[in-house]
């Protein structure tokens, strides 16, 4: 019986799950032992069944990634947080504090959209279509809105990272990463 | 004929103890950190650094001596003790201390100019710590002091190891840094309105590479010198120079 994975990338880049790929022609032997559920790699958008193993990139900036945090939590046995934007923030996070503005959401959006000097908004409109998910008053880290199961630092993990912690967890355990995969950079 | 009585004093003064089991010889008035480094044993460490006075603050090189925990790098060594240094207990203290400070400050690896050469992300790559802690991240609101031509400060990331304070006052004579308040408010701060008004210089001890253990003084023009995969701890573990020079020793 096939171990069933979800992956999905939240405030992130997109690098941990390209880094992913990154494991090489090892995708085919974790393919024999994994089958994929929703992830951005299948272009899937809801879960089909209950997973044992979700990935997680990104930590949640917006609405709509607590939804989808949440939803993973529900729909997968272990959750698994990856990259330091899932486990601290990453770089989205440099908005709670580093702006040391009173209000740094505002000085954030008002900064990208109005007052940079390369800045062409002839509107002087920030962003507000109804369409896009409500951005949250700062960054959260997954572990702040979640259960985490376990995380693994790295922006991004390396490929041999991702494949050692994919073969810890479909044995079951926690990855013990030797000194020179763990990275926080 | 004085420098010989004070050798052979010295040579009498010798003392043996046991750290984890192993033998190790001293002299009177070492501390534990000292003899542990003369004899290839590393004990993690952030605070302490070669050529400054010890101050013991950051607790990470906690030892147990004779069952009490003591701070190694200021604790006296003594004939007869026993050290416990490589214990799970103690290494999950020392991780303890490491992430209380990654979640006090804003330590952002991946943007910061001191990633793989800042010995608390090698502290924390030494001791494997992995899994998610048990606390939240505070996000300080810090200041950054950007008034210095050659030198910034950015104390989102200080640790308050207090290096740069006791390398300005001890070696340089200048006090350009000091502790200012208590507490969780207690920081770093400068001998003037910012470090523009102050006779901190380039050539100084205190914002030398190697000084400040993370990303707080950072001297401009110099970022991102070394690339990845060549950075200080790029090439092995924190304290891995320590443990080599005991493996040249034994070749000998």
């Amino acid at each position: 019986m096939k171990k069933r994975l979800a992956t999905v990338s939240l405030a992130g880049c997109f690098g941990c799950h390209t880094s992913f790929l990154d494991m090489d022609e090892r995708i085919l032997e974790l393919l024999k032992l994994v089958e994929f559920d929703r992830t951005p790699l299948n272009d899937f958008k809801k879960f089909k069944k209950r997973c044992d193993i979700g990935l997680v990139e990104g930590g949640c900036c917006n609405e709509e990634n607590v939804h989808t945090l949440q939803e993973f939590r529900k729909n997968c046995d272990v959750l698994v947080a990856i990259g330091q934007c899932a486990i601290m923030g990453g770089l989205p996070v440099m908005r709670n504090a580093i702006m040391h503005a009173e209000d740094p959401l505002r000085e954030c959006l008002e900064t990208a959209y109005m007052n940079s000097p390369t800045v062409y908004n002839a509107s002087n409109d920030i962003p507000n279509d109804p369409a896009l998910p409500l951005i949250l008053d700062k960054v959260y880290t997954c572990a702040e809105v979640v259960k985490i199961d376990y995380q693994i630092p790295g922006c991004p993990p390396s490929g041999d990272t991702f494949w050692q912690t994919m073969v810890a967890l479909l044995k079951g355990t926690a990855a013990d990463l030797p000194y020179g995969l763990i990275k926080y950079d | 004929m004085e420098t010989a009585t004070r050798e052979k004093d010295i040579m009498s003064n010798f003392i043996v103890f046991k750290i984890d089991g192993v033998e190790v010889k001293g002299k009177a008035g070492q501390t534990i950190m000292d003899a542990a480094d003369e004899a290839g044993i590393y004990i993690p460490r952030l605070c302490d650094v070669e050529g400054l006075e010890p101050q013991g603050s950051c607790r990470v090189c906690t030892v147990k001596v004779n069952g009490r925990p003591a701070a190694a790098c200021t604790q006296p060594a003594a004939d007869g003790i026993e050290v416990e240094n490589k214990t799970l207990e103690i290494l999950n203290w020392r991780r303890d201390l490491i992430r209380m400070l990654f979640h006090e400050g804003n330590h952002l690896c991946p943007i910061c100019e001191a990633s793989g050469r800042c010995e608390l992300q090698a502290m924390a790559y030494r001791l494997g710590i992995l899994q998610p802690a048990k606390y939240p991240y505070l996000q300080p609101v810090r200041p950054i002091d950007a008034s210095h031509p050659d030198i910034l400060l950015d104390t989102n990331r200080c640790i308050r190891c207090g290096r740069c304070i006791r390398a300005s006052k001890d070696i340089d004579g200048k006090n350009v840094f000091g502790y200012v308040g208590r507490g969780i408010h207690k920081r770093v701060g400068v001998n003037g309105k910012d470090l523009a008004h102050t006779n901190v210089h380039l050539d100084d001890r205190s914002i030398a590479l190697g000084t400040c253990p993370v990303g707080c003084i950072i001297r401009k023009g110099l970022g991102f010198f070394a690339p990845i995969g060549q950075r200080e701890f790029d090439r092995g573990p924190i304290g891995s120079n320590i443990e080599k020079a005991e493996l040249k020793r034994g070749k000998k």
